[in-house]
């Protein structure tokens, strides 16, 4: 495997190469993203093409690479800072470049590719962004853009602060653990707070495996001292003075960035035995998963640090009290950490006024599948998902209509459009007998077979299960078999019968999510498609 | 506060300079030792490097893996003795985690992303295509072991369906064709065994060439 770029900071450049040009025009800033979305669609040749466009042309450009602004669709999102105000143009590939600068796009002139000022973009001018407020704008590797945009206020914070009002604020802001349980954070962080240990650990899941989720990769890459500044005010907050970040295999790009950054945090200050000269210490690794979808599991994830087999614990003891090599452990997913800081900087109530009901804040969905404009919306709970859908999403990328949404990753139940006017909340989806999980939607159109979707469902969990315990191991394979045999159309009202006993197995027995949340888009798909499953009149007698 | 080593910067954007940047494979220092029967002394110095660590098997794993291709079998006992674990517990972890391989891989590492975001865009036709192509099964390799074939949960790329990645690169928004001129290249390569190149299997100039052309089916 090769090792990713790490694309320097420009501070470090800055910093040896001092700019003698300050008295003429300072060169127009141009930014090509560096986010793995944009770098697996060209983004690298793209600003190879511009630099060297500036070079035959002799303009002088300097080119920055940011995060993503979680316009997906748009990428490579080429934008330019005129007087300050930066202009969009996208999608643009290596060949889009020379005709770009004879547009005048240095100037944000006209073109076919041009979206006018990034900020008016509708699809982010409509969004509410906290947790990614920098995401896309900085450079995510550069310390002083971070700060200069309330980078490090919550941390200084945090550290005139005892443990108990730390938790106190996060408890009060409403925060519920974004990886799919949405546990409230302040509660677990209390539990670890009290446990009586010498050492205590703080565990980032950031083992991201949920199909149609992408949040975490992209504030990872865009964003990195956030979530240190997160996991350190949770060190702070307990009382741990070490921490690791558990990231998947399938994500390296994000791995050396957050390398990086822990390098430069630790080199200002920031990490390390004396933290920005208070006397308290806290320090991170990054430590790699090995592409096993189960270690998004806190449990498992816990068994793989220990470098085990990532098979789940039995509960209790909770991670709070026992967790990592035995010890109290705040394990909470990568938007939970990053969306702490700004709590801490802006005070609890800031972050709880945004939200509905029990669902407070933001949530940072994930539109994906066959929708024509995919991205990041970060918004306040309660936005519907047919806004979601259509107002963002844009309708479906093959433009033909679109007919089921999976919404929560691969253990998310498959919602119909007559459900699509929900609005996205963690009480409301799981009125529908679904879950909102980490925010991932997958869109699919009316081509789509829900039996090969829930078949799917099944055979997925029978590749991922760890093996602990029977109902997910051996349920998920009778699962597929009986999926075929409805299919196939034999004894279908029995074998529909059969597979909604297994689930019921499945749901009631299993010891984590993975077993006990298959069901929900295996029976989503029968009770809303069932026509898709063989004889419709027989689905609905069974 | 300690002063760790900065990552060196990096000059160019490309992905070339990725590639060239790669860390030396074999790790400099010799070993006080001699490695035990059948463990050489690659593995055996990154044995050494890691034992202390806590929960030191998986990074170790990732480091054998990464250096060597692989985890060679024979590696096992050196590495469960290290560590204080039985044989049986290291080999089921190599066996647990479906990064792990314990053989030598087909020179490049086609990884073709299965999950729903991908089905939802035509995943199941680009993953038959490259089956056809390839001329071999999931967990397969070409004939000529140019290019090995894996399944993957998930790239993270969900917006831009469908997605693979060659080698640990990711590309996304694939078509046949698209996927055809980053594989063209590396299956060209065996026909002519003096031009294989470790690393090669960076594809990202291919990217160069014209796409809205290819956009046409």
């Amino acid at each position: 495997m090769n090792t990713p770029h790490v694309f320097p900071p420009r501070d470090a450049a800055n910093s040896t190469m001092p700019d003698l040009r300050v008295v003429s025009a300072p060169p127009i800033r141009v930014f090509v993203p560096r986010d793995t979305a944009a770098l697996a669609v060209g983004a690298d040749a793209v600003a190879q093409a511009i630099c060297d466009e500036a070079a035959a042309r002799g303009l002088s450009i300097d080119v920055v690479r940011n995060g993503s602004r979680g316009l997906l669709w748009l990428e490579t999102l080429v934008e330019v800072d005129r007087l300050g105000v930066r202009h969009a143009y996208g999608p643009v590939y290596p060949e889009d470049v020379g005709g770009l600068f004879d547009a005048g796009f240095l100037q944000g002139a006209a073109h076919a590719l041009a979206h006018g000022p990034t900020e008016a973009i509708p699809y982010l001018a409509r969004q509410q962004r906290f947790t990614f407020a920098r995401v896309g704008i900085t450079d995510p590797l550069s310390l002083d853009d971070y700060a200069a945009l309330d980078g490090f206020r919550g941390l200084r914070n945090a550290l005139m602060q005892s443990g108990e009002e730390i938790v106190a604020a996060v408890t009060e802001s409403g925060l519920r653990g974004r990886g799919g349980a949405a546990f409230p954070t302040g509660i677990k962080w209390k539990t670890v707070l009290q446990a009586p240990s010498d050492t205590k650990y703080i565990v980032c899941n950031a083992d991201e495996g949920d199909s149609g989720t992408f949040a975490d990769r992209m504030l990872m890459e865009g964003d990195p001292y956030v979530l240190i500044e997160g996991m350190t005010i949770a060190g702070l907050a307990v009382g741990a003075e070490y921490g690791y970040l558990y990231v998947r295999s399938e994500y390296p790009q994000a791995i050396a960035t957050l390398e990086a950054a822990i390098a430069l945090a630790r080199q200002a200050g920031y990490l390390g035995a004396d933290i920005l000269s208070s006397g308290r210490s806290f320090d991170l690794e990054v430590r790699k998963g090995a592409g096993s979808y189960v270690c998004g599991e806190e449990t498992a994830l816990l068994e793989s640090l220990e470098g085990k087999r990532g098979v789940v614990r039995a509960k209790p003891p909770l991670p709070a009290v026992a967790g990592l090599f035995g010890r109290p452990t705040v394990i909470n997913n990568v938007i939970t950490f990053a969306s702490v800081p700004i709590v801490l900087d802006r005070g609890a109530a800031f972050y709880r006024d945004a939200g509905m009901g029990r669902s407070r804040g933001t949530l940072p969905f994930q539109l994906a599948g066959n929708l024509k404009q995919g991205g990041l919306v970060e918004c306040a709970f309660g936005v519907t998902l047919h806004d979601l859908l259509y107002e963002f999403g844009g309708g479906s990328a093959s433009g033909r209509p679109l007919r089921a949404v999976q919404v929560g990753g691969p253990l998310g139940a498959y919602l119909p459009a007559a459900q699509w006017n929900v609005p996205m909340d963690y009480e409301s989806l799981a009125g529908l007998g679904g879950v909102l999980g980490h925010g991932g939607l997958v869109a699919f159109d009316d081509s789509v077979d829900m039996a090969k979707m829930a078949r799917y469902a099944m055979a997925f969990c029978a590749v991922e299960s760890c093996g602990k315990c029977t109902p997910c191991r051996i349920g998920s394979t009778r699962g597929v078999e009986v999926v075929d045999k409805i299919v196939a159309g034999q004894q279908r009202s029995r074998q529909i019968q059969l597979l909604r006993s297994l689930c019921d197995t499945m749901v009631n027995g299993s010891l984590c999510a993975m077993g006990s949340m298959t069901p929900y888009p295996v029976l989503s798909a029968l009770n809303h498609f069932p026509e898709d499953f063989g004889d419709a009149q027989h689905v609905q007698a069974a | 506060m300690r002063s760790d080593a900065m990552p060196d910067p990096v000059p160019a954007f490309t992905r070339a300079a990725t590639v060239a940047a790669k860390p030396p494979a074999k790790p400099a220092g010799k070993l006080a030792t001699t490695p035990p029967d059948g463990v050489d002394a690659c593995t055996a110095a990154l044995i050494a490097s890691h034992a202390a660590r806590p929960g030191a098997l998986l990074p170790l794993l990732h480091a054998i893996q990464d250096a060597l291709g692989f985890i060679a079998p024979e590696s096992v006992g050196a590495i469960a003795q290290a560590l204080n674990l039985s044989r049986a517990e290291v080999h089921g972890v190599i066996t647990y985690y479906p990064h792990f391989r314990t053989a030598v891989p087909a020179r490049h590492t086609l990884e073709v992303c299965r999950a729903e975001s991908c089905q939802a865009m035509g995943g199941d036709a680009l993953a038959d295509h490259i089956r056809q192509r390839l001329g071999c099964e999931f967990h397969g390799a070409h004939a000529t072991r140019a290019v090995g074939l894996e399944a993957v949960y998930c790239l993270g790329l969900c917006a831009q369906s469908p997605a693979i990645a060659i080698d640990g690169i990711a590309h996304a928004r694939m078509t046949p064709a698209r996927i055809d001129r980053l594989l063209d290249p590396l299956l060209a390569e065996s026909k002519d065994a003096s031009s294989i190149v470790q690393g090669s299997g960076d594809a990202g100039h291919l990217l160069q060439a014209s796409h809205r052309e290819q956009e046409a089916p």
